[in-house]
């Protein structure tokens, strides 16, 4: 096993707390009524979209989720052109065309957030098919939660990727449900990873709130898919704090409160704190340091999405079709 | 016949064959292109419509793939976002609804959803139509579901000539695009020029002109109109036959500009009637032409029904020369001879 640097702890804090700064944020916003449409925040899952990031390139790609924030944010992802986008502003990502179930960042190779569960994981497959195919070291990064493990894209994508030997890592997260429905009464399978068997190719199951052990894993995966050795398969246990849609959801009670507060004591970002005191990185001035920077770009970014100009209506029949050059 | 004409006489060519010459002339042309689906490599595709082009340029780009319509579509759809220029196979029309999802949502959509940061150059291939006893599952003619979406363009060439300069065009074209063959002419034989050479897209074909009534055929309805106006020539009316041969987007404008001269028109298809593409075009010429119309436009179509096993059943299903020949005259409000 690698042994994180102090550069790589640093770093693994560093997206996560962006992560975890930016969609508390957007919680309150859509609690004060100033976000259109849905909302799926990643609160909680934090360490696997940064465990996984901080192994990759601005190259590699990643496919999303519904709950894409985090992995568009763990790629390196722009506070202001994202508030813009969920703010549906002309200067967002998507110019205010996808909003927060397709953000994207293509320049980040995050290949964009997506509303189809399982949707972005034969995309993904794809965009891993065009980096062998052009010879290059790239890798592919499909995340996808539990219940996209029950539909048949990702199927055919994940056996593809197999047959074909295509440089992919598949990163599920199981948060345990899938929307309201816990993943026990949809799957009888114990540990989704116990599936990768049945397409070929190695699969692990890993803490998916420690960021560490998320940093590991990944690590191996990618460098075995960047050596040309084919995909391979990670699921990282972990949970959402929030609800399926916004902060509270429609107010139903699904999941037990000591359930919640469980795994709330097992946070990921504080595990990380305690082990970057512990290691020496950082003091607690020094993590108080982090937050409050971030913080301070994260309220920089919402003014400058809220004094975003709308879209014009001239924009609606724009990028539709490209123009052959 | 003179020297020149002599030199550039064209050769014949079966449908087919016209797929896989402008297939391989692409993948020669450019290095991106490649093409990916079920039994395209060492079979050569189910119609034979990829011969040899494993042999010639290898399994990296002619790849055998698992039968997976999604992940067919994505694998398409994810490489063309990196920027190659993938011809993806999904070879009967009927299984293109099992990769709806990619199609639809996501390969349509990408562009838009994006804000316009990403291009999908993605070429998909599929063959429709009855008339082959292949029943409900390997018959269909969707066109419409494809038309009615935003982002994807769609052609029905209906001639070997055609089919190799729409495909070509197709997959030099920067949007998803799904080209629509006919099963049932895949060993039609037309002049096909060796060089490669594009069809616009967008532009329909007039193929036969006439006074009385303007004709617009899709797919292999082109062939049975053209046999309808044939017949029909004999009763003193005269057909104006065109081929939109592209059905997204459409060539309004050509079918118009007729139907003010002939002031009649008849849509004809083999796709279900009921919500068919041939509604759509009727609205467009009433909504352009309305006062140019001397009776409602006439739709010829499949009854709302799947298509049915039994050769018997099936040739009552499947419009033809004789269908459109009676819905021309009934738009015409002339009777059939001997009636």
């Amino acid at each position: 096993m690698p042994e994180p640097t102090s550069e790589v702890l640093l770093d693994l804090h560093h997206r996560m707390v962006r992560i975890r700064r930016f969609e508390e944020a957007c919680g309150k916003l859509m609690e004060a009524g100033k976000l259109p449409g849905f909302l799926h925040l990643y609160v909680g899952e934090e360490a696997v979209a940064a465990g996984v990031c901080v192994n990759l390139t601005d190259a590699d790609q990643v496919s999303s989720t519904h709950r894409g924030h985090g992995h568009l944010i763990a790629k390196g992802g722009d506070f202001r052109k994202a508030f813009a986008e969920l703010f549906g502003k002309a200067t967002g990502y998507c110019r205010g065309k996808g909003g927060s179930m397709h953000i994207c960042d293509l320049e980040l190779g995050m290949l964009g957030a997506n509303g189809i569960v399982g949707g972005g994981v034969p995309i993904a497959v794809g965009a891993a098919f065009a980096d062998k195919y052009t010879g290059s070291d790239r890798v592919s990064v499909s995340f996808f939660g539990d219940g996209a493990t029950n539909i048949g894209a990702f199927h055919e994508a994940i056996n593809m990727a197999a047959a074909l030997q295509l440089p992919a890592v598949f990163v599920c997260e199981n948060n345990g449900y899938g929307e309201f429905t816990p993943r026990e009464r949809t799957q009888a399978v114990a540990d989704i990873a116990d599936r990768a068997i049945g397409y070929g190719m190695p699969g692990a199951v890993i803490d998916g709130m420690d960021a560490v052990a998320v940093w590991e894993a990944a690590h191996e995966a990618v460098a075995h898919a960047r050596a040309g050795n084919g995909p391979s398969f990670l699921e990282a246990k972990t949970y959402r704090y929030y609800d399926h849609q916004g902060i509270k959801g429609l107010g139903v009670s699904y999941r037990d409160d000591a359930e919640v507060l469980e795994w709330k004591q097992r946070d990921a970002i504080e595990k990380l704190e305690a082990q970057l005191r512990e290691a020496g990185v950082l003091d607690d001035a020094g993590i108080r340091a982090v937050h409050d920077r971030i913080q301070a770009e994260i309220e920089e970014a919402i003014a400058f999405a809220e004094e975003s100009p709308e879209p014009d209506a001239s924009d609606l029949l724009t990028d539709i079709y490209t123009d052959r050059a | 016949m003179t020297a020149t004409d002599t030199e550039t006489e064209v050769r014949e060519l079966p449908m087919g064959r016209a797929v896989q010459e402008a297939v391989a002339q692409l993948m020669r042309d450019d290095d991106r292109v490649f093409v990916a689906g079920e039994d395209v490599g060492g079979y050569g595709g189910v119609f034979r419509t990829f011969a040899g082009l494993l042999d010639e340029f290898g399994p990296m780009r002619v790849v055998d793939t698992p039968i997976s319509e999604q992940a067919i579509v994505g694998l398409g759809t994810g490489a063309a976002v990196q920027g190659l220029r993938p011809i993806v196979d999904v070879m009967f029309m009927d299984f293109m609804a099992v990769a709806m999802d990619q199609i639809i949502n996501q390969a349509a959509k990408l562009k838009f959803m994006f804000g316009g940061t990403a291009t999908v150059p993605l070429t998909i291939t599929t063959w429709a139509g009855a008339g082959l006893g292949a029943a409900a599952q390997h018959s269909q003619s969707l066109e419409a579901f494809l038309c009615h979406v935003p982002g994807l363009k769609v052609m029905a060439p209906t001639t070997p000539y055609d089919m190799k300069g729409l495909l070509i065009a197709a997959v030099r074209d920067p949007n998803p695009t799904v080209v629509i063959g006919q099963k049932r002419m895949l060993g039609v034989t037309g002049p096909v020029p060796e060089e490669m050479y594009e069809i616009p897209i967008g532009v329909a074909e007039v193929k036969r002109e006439g006074s009385d009534v303007t004709v617009v055929g899709i797919g292999r309805m082109v062939a049975e109109a053209m046999r309808a106006a044939e017949e029909l020539a004999g009763e003193g009316i005269e057909c104006e036959v065109i081929d939109p041969r592209t059905l997204q987007p459409f060539d309004t404008g050509t079918v118009v500009e007729s139907v003010r001269r002939t002031y009649h028109a008849v849509v004809a298809h083999e796709a279900v009637r009921f919500g068919g593409i041939g509604a759509e075009i009727a609205a467009q010429i009433q909504e352009e032409a309305f006062d140019h119309l001397d009776a409602p436009v006439g739709r010829i179509g499949a009854p709302f029904a799947p298509v049915p096993f039994s050769p018997v059943l099936e040739k009552l299903y499947v419009p033809n020369a004789s269908t459109i020949a009676d819905g021309v005259r009934a738009a015409l409000g002339r009777a059939a001879p001997g009636s």
